[in-house]
C-alpha cells in the first residue's frame, strides 16, 4: 500500500480489498450450502449479521451528520472513514432480497397467514406488520439513507476541488434535515426488522436502543480504521492522541448511555410485570440465556466502564483499540441477544453459520468500503477547519 | 517596617506570559501564578501544573453516595420495614438502582463543585495582587501578570524582581503591607 502525504491520497490501494472481498464470497458461498441444508437457521445467523453491518453503517451517517450539524473541527479528520461508511449504507439493500424472498416466512410469524388466523393479536396489528407494507417501509428506509448517504458525500467530494465556501452549509442544511429522518427510519427499522420477530412485544424504546449500539459501533470502528491506516503510514502524524482520547470519551459516554436505555427498558417492564411485556426478559433469562444475558451486562457496560472511566487509558492507544475491538464484539453480542432467544427458547445454539454469514456480509461491506475510501482523499482537504482539526488538543 | 508578600510583573501579551511561565517553571519556581482576561491553551504546562486530583474526590464520594442509596433502600424495604410491594420480594434491588445512580450523580456534582473550591483555596477575601493599583483594572481587559508569592522557597524580593525583568516583564511591583 502506498500513499501520498501531501494530497492526502492512496496511489496503491494493495491487495486488502481483494481480499476481504474473498473472503466475502467464500463466506457466503458457505452460507448459501448452510441454506440448502437448515433453512431456519440460516435467516436467524442471517439476520444478526445484516442488522449488525446495518448498524454500523447508521453509526457513520449519524456521526457525520452531527458532526455537520455542531460544525466540529476535532472530527473533521474522521469525518471521510465515516462518509464512506454512510456512501456503502445503502448498498447494502442487496443483502435484504434474500430476506424479502423466502427470509420473512423464516423470520417473522406474523407472515404466515394460519397463525394470524388463530391470534387476535396479531390480526389487530396485520395493518402494520404485512408482508407487501413490510418491503414498502424497508424500501422507504433505503432509499432515505440512499438519498442523504450520496448527497453528503458527493457535497464533501465536490469540495476537495471546489474553493466555494457555502458547501459546508450545504451540507449542514442537508444534514438537519437528515437527522431527523435518520431517527424515525432507525427506529422503524428497529422495530421492522428486529422487535417484530417477537411480534407479540413491544418497546417504544427499542429504536433508542439499537441507535445507541450503532452510535458505538461507528466510535469502535473510527479507532479501529485510524488505527489500521496508521499501521500502514496513513495519517500518523494527522491523527493525534488528542483525537483518540475524545474518540474514547465518547465511546465511554456511550457505553453509559446503551445501558441506561437498556436500563430503563428493562426497568418499566420489571415495575409493570405485564406478562406480554415480561415474556422478552423471560426468554433471555432461561437456561444457557441467563449467563449470556449476565455477559451482556458485563461484557457491554461494567467493565469498558471500568477501564474506560481513567484518562489514561483513553489516551492509551493499544488499550483503547482493545476496548474498541472487545465494544464492536460485544454489540454483535448485543445484536445476538435480541434475535436468537426468540428462535431457540432453550438456551444458547451457536451455529457456524452465524460466522459464515456475518463474514460474507461483513467481508463485501469491508471490501466495498476500502475500494471507495481509497480512490478519494482519506481526509476532506478542501474544509475549512482541516488545519484546525489537525492541531486539536484536549484542555 | 514593610513585610514583602510576593511580585507582580506585567507582560504585553499571552505569548509572553507563555513565555515567562515557562521560565520561571524552568528556573524552580513553585508559588507563582499567571494573571491573564481570558483562557490560554497550554498555559497549565508552561506553568508545570500537575492534574488535579479532582477525579478522584469525586469518583470518592460518588461512590460513597451510591453505597449510602443503595444501603438506605435496602435495609429500610428488606430489614426495617419489609414490606411487599405490587408483588416485588422484599430485596427488589431492580427498584433501588435509580436512586442509587441518582445520590452518585448528586455526591459527585456536590464534591465537584466544593472539592474545586477547597483546591482553588476558595473563598478566599483578599491576595496581595490587589495591593497594585495597576492589577485590578487591566487584568481583566487587557493586562498580562504574572504573580509570585513570598513563600516561595526562592524568592527574594529584589532579585525576583530583576529575574522578571530579565524575562520580559515590565512595571514590576513589589508587593508589600505593613508588619
Amino acid at each position: 500500500m502506498k500513499f501520498d502525504s501531501k494530497i492526502y491520497q492512496i496511489t496503491q490501494p494493495g491487495s486488502f480489498g481483494n481480499i476481504s472481498m474473498g473472503i466475502g464470497v467464500l463466506a457466503l458461498i458457505l452460507s448459501a450450502v448452510g441454506y440448502l441444508t437448515n433453512a431456519g437457521q440460516f435467516f436467524h445467523s442471517y439476520l444478526v449479521s445484516f442488522a449488525f453491518w446495518v448498524t454500523l453503517g447508521l453509526g457513520g451517517m449519524f456521526f457525520t451528520m452531527l458532526h455537520h450539524l455542531t460544525s466540529s473541527t476535532w472530527s473533521t479528520v474522521f469525518r471521510r472513514i465515516s462518509e464512506t461508511v454512510t456512501k456503502i449504507l445503502p448498498l447494502l439493500f442487496i443483502f435484504f432480497i434474500p430476506i424479502m424472498l423466502g427470509g420473512i416466512h423464516e423470520l417473522y410469524h406474523w407472515s404466515h397467514a394460519d397463525v394470524i388466523a388463530n391470534d387476535e393479536l396479531l390480526q389487530k396489528k396485520s395493518g402494520y406488520l404485512n408482508e407487501v407494507f413490510f418491503i414498502i417501509r424497508t424500501v422507504l428506509y433505503f432509499l432515505i439513507w440512499f438519498f442523504f448517504a450520496t448527497k453528503l458525500y458527493t457535497l464533501s467530494i465536490l469540495q476537495d476541488t471546489s474553493d466555494d465556501a457555502s458547501l459546508t452549509q450545504r451540507m449542514l442544511k442537508f444534514s438537519s434535515a437528515g437527522m431527523i429522518l435518520f431517527a424515525l427510519t432507525i427506529s422503524f427499522a428497529a422495530f421492522d426488522w428486529l422487535m417484530s420477530t417477537d411480534a407479540h412485544w413491544y418497546s417504544t424504546i427499542f429504536g433508542v436502543y439499537i441507535f445507541a449500539g450503532s452510535y458505538l459501533a461507528i466510535l469502535t470502528f473510527l479507532v479501529l480504521a485510524s488505527h489500521f491506516l496508521q499501521g500502514n503510514g496513513i495519517l500518523n502524524k494527522e491523527i493525534t492522541v488528542e483525537h483518540f482520547h475524545d474518540l474514547g470519551k465518547l465511546l465511554f459516554g456511550f457505553i453509559i448511555f446503551w445501558a441506561y436505555i437498556a436500563g430503563s427498558q428493562y426497568f418499566l417492564i420489571w415495575y409493570a410485570n405485564i406478562p406480554e411485556e415480561t415474556i422478552w426478559f423471560l426468554h433471555r433469562w432461561e437456561g444457557s440465556w441467563k449467563p449470556m444475558s449476565q455477559f451482556l451486562m458485563f461484557g457491554h457496560f461494567v467493565i469498558p466502564f471500568i477501564i474506560l472511566v481513567f484518562r489514561a487509558s483513553k489516551r492509551n492507544l493499544s488499550v483503547l483499540k482493545t476496548m474498541a475491538a472487545w465494544i464492536l464484539f460485544m454489540h454483535y453480542v448485543d445484536i445476538y441477544w435480541i434475535v436468537m432467544p426468540t428462535f431457540h427458547q432453550h438456551g444458547v445454539h451457536f451455529s457456524w453459520m452465524d460466522l459464515t454469514t456475518f463474514l460474507g456480509i461483513g467481508g463485501i461491506f469491508i471490501s466495498l468500503f476500502w475500494r471507495q475510501f481509497s480512490a478519494k482523499p482519506v481526509v476532506p482537504v478542501n474544509d475549512p477547519t482541516l488545519q484546525k482539526s489537525f492541531g486539536f488538543m484536549n484542555v | 517596617m514593610k513585610k514583602p508578600l510576593g511580585v507582580l510583573a506585567e507582560f504585553s501579551s499571552s505569548a509572553t506570559l507563555m513565555y515567562a511561565a515557562e521560565n520561571l517553571r524552568d528556573n524552580g519556581y513553585k508559588k507563582f501564578d499567571c494573571h491573564s482576561p481570558f483562557p490560554i491553551h497550554g498555559m497549565d504546562a508552561a506553568m508545570g501544573m500537575k492534574r488535579s486530583h479532582l477525579g478522584f474526590i469525586i469518583a470518592f464520594f460518588a461512590i460513597l453516595g451510591g453505597l449510602i442509596g443503595f444501603g438506605l433502600q435496602s435495609w429500610s424495604h428488606s430489614i426495617a420495614y419489609p414490606i411487599i410491594i405490587s408483588g416485588k420480594p422484599y430485596f427488589a434491588w431492580q427498584s433501588y438502582i435509580i436512586i442509587t445512580f441518582e445520590l452518585f450523580v448528586l455526591f459527585a456534582a456536590f464534591a465537584a463543585v466544593f472539592g474545586m473550591f477547597k483546591l482553588n483555596r476558595l473563598p478566599m477575601f483578599h491576595h496581595p495582587v490587589f495591593y497594585s493599583d495597576r492589577f485590578s483594572p487591566k487584568v481583566t481587559n487587557d493586562g498580562f501578570y504574572v504573580s509570585i508569592e513570598a513563600n516561595d522557597p526562592k524568592f527574594e524580593p529584589d532579585s525576583t524582581a530583576d529575574f522578571l525583568k530579565s524575562i520580559g516583564g515590565s512595571n514590576v511591583e513589589i508587593l508589600e503591607e505593613d508588619a
